[in-house]
């Protein structure tokens, strides 16, 4: 049995990985990088979803919201898949794995490992 | 309590794991952490009471998203693949992080003075008998709100004629991505000897048990995605050409049952509509389906636009 | 209600599957594409035709999809306001989808666009339909995300450099938008069980969740809307796509999430709104307004003028908040100012379509878009000039168009409502695009150059398909009687008697 407490901290750690992933999703240049913060804010998202209906433990999980989440699930994976897609097909043609306006100054000397 | 202390020390481990996965310089271990991200939350979700969000979130959320994740790394050069720069925290960086931390307090404030719950679990559980599922979230997914699966098994095609579109015009009807080149004795090889039918049965008992038990089309239809990934990668197997007909029928059969379902209802007078004496072999033949194009789907979201050029 | 069950059912199910199926045969089919739409448009049309006689003659309906109420199952509203933006948008398809045959038509041999442009046309207008008639917020969710991925691919399909960086642009703010929505959603169900806009209605409160939901929904529809600041995705996304995808993108995706925006703060949380939030959205929108056409007045291409106008017009759009929204919801200029937004949004649809086509057969003929090029263009397209002129009549609001009407009803709600500031900006838009539009118009009417290339030959028939939704969107304006009470229907607090 859990605790109640627990999906109040599983709905904390939602909250927190929401704050981290929108940081790497906006100081991020590489746009690879910035998909991969958009799965971790989404998670984050579906986690604070998830615990938020798991908040009475006597009446079981709420299975509407599961039902919800793996569709959220689903939709971001479609999502990533065209936006990775996007990204190979761009920086086969630009050689940059950023948008323009998003490329430093001095970016070639910047980009090297 | 020592159930607290797990909960804390996975919590932990999530954001730790994310952390790394956003933070990181280099971007392929950036990804292998957000593997292993995907899998802690997996485990969070079996805390919570949900093993049908934690089998989706283990097979997509992880596996599929990660798989994508790296060959998208590998498909783009070593050049643009570079570690981020090191730039020192600077003003916008500082800003940044603290809008983010705002905006995450707020959501943390919003969850905690949340009112007290008012689940649907009551009305799920006493329409149970009508909806032709045993496992509750089968039923909603299907019958309940059949209508967000239907739309959704269509978003996936949406992405799908998105990365077709991002093909070369030269290598328009080709087969699917790049060509698989693997070594005959190779690791891989082996793997996609032994692996397909074990995964075959995995995927196909994670449909048919998904009525009484967690699982269903999606995270079936994952499994058999893999699969199939896995055969074509070990080179025992070719990708299909994207102009074959028997591939964009395997792709459409599911979505368009389903809509042919939903159109029947008008009969009655109704949208989308499983009546309670047929709805539980009704909810099995649309699950069978549309695992059937999901996985399909899925695999050939994977391999990408064709690549390489046709030759007529 | 009816008393047959079986036509309201029949007319949701054409409208809902038609465009889908359709979709989904081209996909597997290949270079039947113009057949398929031409079939998907007829058995569209069906359904909306029986859909307006039924709300006409008796009222706005919800259908509880499955048979499942709410909050278990998801209900299906057909009201004024959706039957108008559903019709609208099947004008603007079929029109779009005529004139693509020859662009995106397949010879002997199947080929890239020509193959993918007809299905993501169909899904296109497929998740705009079931957004329309969606009354649940997590199904308008996985409509929207039908819709955005369908619109980044449509940006880009040519497969260019530009292009697929103006994809990959509106992809991130899309990506954001959608997460943003989502976890509105999400604090929404969990603290209120329910996603339906109707029970909504009456739960939703000024808890700190519901504030938060409300902003994180707002923000991410505004996004998604290309609201200042998140505007700068919009011009070259809609400029750089082939003109009938253009056509569809800057017509009629920003006006989903506008009508989501619609739907939820004047239905399912109409207490919500504190005044500063409203009078915010305006001043956006204010700001996109005179950004949008200042920038219009700077370029030097056709599709970037009307790309940048669509900025401007989306702006005013937003003015509907502070005029209809909170403590002016119970006003007697609530109902005025509501009605103008929608048939601002609704001529906006028709016009800015018109204007895209016309650019592309503008395209077809001198092979560019550059306006030094298009000098005396009036003689070798004499229609497609005409339908530019009457599609800017509308924009720029001038009587008789559908736009001013939507001027004239946010006008007279403005001053009624003491915010005269609103219809100051609303005649200021109407000069800055009298301004903007006026040098290809001049360009267009202007003598040829001696030494200019002789234009291709345009067929006329094509050229039709431009004129009709210009002067459709003109119809709205001299016809407004019909369609301004249509739209009351089914509106809540609306005085429309007999009806729920």
């Amino acid at each position: 049995m859990i605790a109640p407490s627990a999906s109040l901290l599983y709905g904390l750690c939602g909250a927190a990985l929401i704050g981290l992933g929108l940081y790497g999703f906006v100081v991020h240049r590489r746009l690879i990088r910035r998909v991969l913060a958009f799965n971790v804010i989404g998670s984050g998202i579906f986690l604070l979803f998830g615990a938020s209906s798991y908040r009475d433990p006597a009446a079981g999980a709420d299975p509407v919201p599961q039902a919800m989440i793996i569709t959220g699930i689903v939709v971001a994976l479609s999502a990533t898949a065209l936006a990775l897609a996007l990204i190979v097909a761009y920086a086969r043609l630009a050689q940059s794995g950023a948008l323009p306006e998003d490329a430093a100054p001095g970016a070639d000397d910047e980009d090297r490992p | 309590m020592i159930a607290s202390l797990f909960d804390l020390t996975l919590c932990l481990l999530i954001l730790a794991a994310a952390g790394a996965a956003v933070f990181g310089r280099a971007a392929f271990m950036a990804v292998v952490f957000f593997i292993v991200y995907g899998i802690l939350i997996a485990i969070a979700w079996l805390r919570l009471g949900a093993i049908d969000v934690a089998l989706a979130e283990a097979a997509i959320g992880a596996g599929l998203t990660g798989v994508l994740l790296l060959a998208a790394l590998a498909r783009i050069t070593r050049r643009i693949d570079a570690p981020e720069p090191s730039t020192g925290p600077d003003r916008t960086t500082l800003a940044t992080a603290l809008a983010s931390l705002v905006i995450a307090s707020a959501i943390a404030f919003a969850f905690l003075t949340l009112p007290e719950p008012q689940g649907l679990q009551e009305r799920v559980a006493e329409n149970l008998a009508d909806a032709g599922a045993e496992n509750p979230v089968t039923a909603v997914l299907l019958n309940f709100r059949g209508w967000d699966t239907l739309l959704e098994s269509i978003v996936l095609l949406a992405a799908l004629l998105g990365i077709w579109t991002l093909a070369r015009d030269e290598a328009w009807g080709g087969r699917a991505g790049p060509r698989h080149v693997t070594r005959p004795g190779g690791v891989l090889a082996q793997f996609g000897r032994v692996l397909p039918p074990i995964g075959l049965l995995v995927g196909i008992y994670l449909v048919w048990a998904g009525s009484k038990q967690p699982g269903g089309a999606f995270q079936g239809g994952t499994v058999l995605a893999a699969v199939w990934i896995v055969t074509i990668m070990a080179g025992l197997m070719q990708a299909p050409r994207v102009a074959d007909r028997a591939l964009r029928a395997a792709l459409v059969i599911g979505p368009v049952i389903f809509l042919a379902l939903a159109v029947a209802g008008v009969v009655a007078g109704a949208f989308l509509v499983f009546p309670p004496v047929h709805a539980g072999w009704l909810i099995l033949a649309v699950e069978a389906v549309l695992t059937l194009s999901i996985a399909v789907t899925l695999a050939m979201l994977v391999f990408g636009p064709p690549e390489e050029e046709e030759k007529p | 209600m009816t008393s047959s069950a079986l036509p309201p059912a029949l007319a949701l199910a054409l409208i809902l599957t038609a465009p889908l199926f359709g979709a989904l045969a081209a996909m597997v089919t290949g270079r039947r594409g113009p057949a398929i739409a031409l079939a998907t448009v007829i058995a569209t049309v069906a359904g909306i035709l029986t859909l307006l006689v039924i709300i006409a003659g008796d009222g706005a309906f919800t259908l509880a999809i499955g048979g499942w109420e709410a909050p278990l199952g998801i209900q299906l509203r057909a009201d004024g306001l959706a039957a108008g933006f559903i019709a609208t948008t099947a004008l603007v398809m079929g029109a779009i989808l005529a004139i693509a045959g020859k662009p995106f038509g397949s010879g002997a041999q199947e080929r890239r666009s020509a193959y993918t442009f007809w299905p993501l046309a169909l899904l296109l207008w497929g998740a705009l339909n079931a957004i329309f008639l969606s009354g649940d917020l997590f199904n308008l969710y996985v409509g929207l995300e039908l819709l955005t991925l369908v619109a980044v691919a449509l940006v880009g399909i040519e497969g260019k450099r530009e292009t697929l960086a103006a994809a990959l642009r509106y992809m991130m703010f899309a990506l954001m938008g959608s997460l943003l929505y989502l976890l509105g959603a999400a604090l929404l169900y969990a603290a209120h069980g329910t996603l339906d806009i109707a029970l909504l209605a009456t739960r939703v409160g000024n808890a700190p969740g519901d504030i938060v939901a409300a902003a994180a929904i707002t923000a991410g529809l505004a996004a998604k809307t290309a609201l200042f600041p998140f505007h700068a995705w919009l011009p070259p996304a809609h400029s750089g796509a082939p003109a009938p995808a253009s056509a569809m993108l800057s017509g009629l995706v920003p006006k989903a999430s506008f009508y989501i925006l619609l739907r939820f703060w004047f239905e399912a949380a109409p207490d919500i709104a504190g005044t500063s939030v409203l009078m915010l959205l305006g001043g956006l929108g204010a700001f996109a307004m005179i950004y949008g056409s200042l920038l219009a007045l700077h370029q030097d291409r056709l599709k970037l003028i009307i790309a940048y106008s669509t900025v401007a017009q989306l702006g005013y759009l937003f003015f509907v908040f502070p005029l209809a929204g909170g403590e002016s919801a119970a006003q007697p200029w609530a109902a005025g100012a509501w009605s103008g937004a929608v048939f601002h949004a609704l001529s906006h649809a028709m016009a800015k379509a018109s204007m895209f086509l016309c650019a592309g057969l503008i395209i077809e003929a001198i092979g560019h878009d550059r306006l030094p090029g298009m000098k005396g263009i009036v003689r070798a397209l004499p229609m497609t000039v005409f339908a530019f002129a009457l599609a800017a009549i509308t924009l720029m609001g001038l009587p008789p168009s559908g736009g001013f009407t939507a001027k004239y009803l946010m006008m007279t709600a403005s001053f009624a409502a003491g915010q005269p500031f609103w219809a100051l900006m609303l005649i200021l838009a109407g000069l800055l695009a009298a301004a903007y539009l006026y040098r290809p118009l001049a360009l267009a009417f202007a003598l040829p150059d001696e030494d200019a290339p002789a234009p291709k030959a345009v067929s006329r028939a094509r050229q039709a398909a431009p004129l009709v939704l210009a002067l459709a969107a003109i119809l709205l304006g001299i016809l407004s009687a019909g369609p301004f009470a249509f739209i009351q229907i089914g509106r809540p607090g609306a005085a429309v008697e007999g009806l729920e």
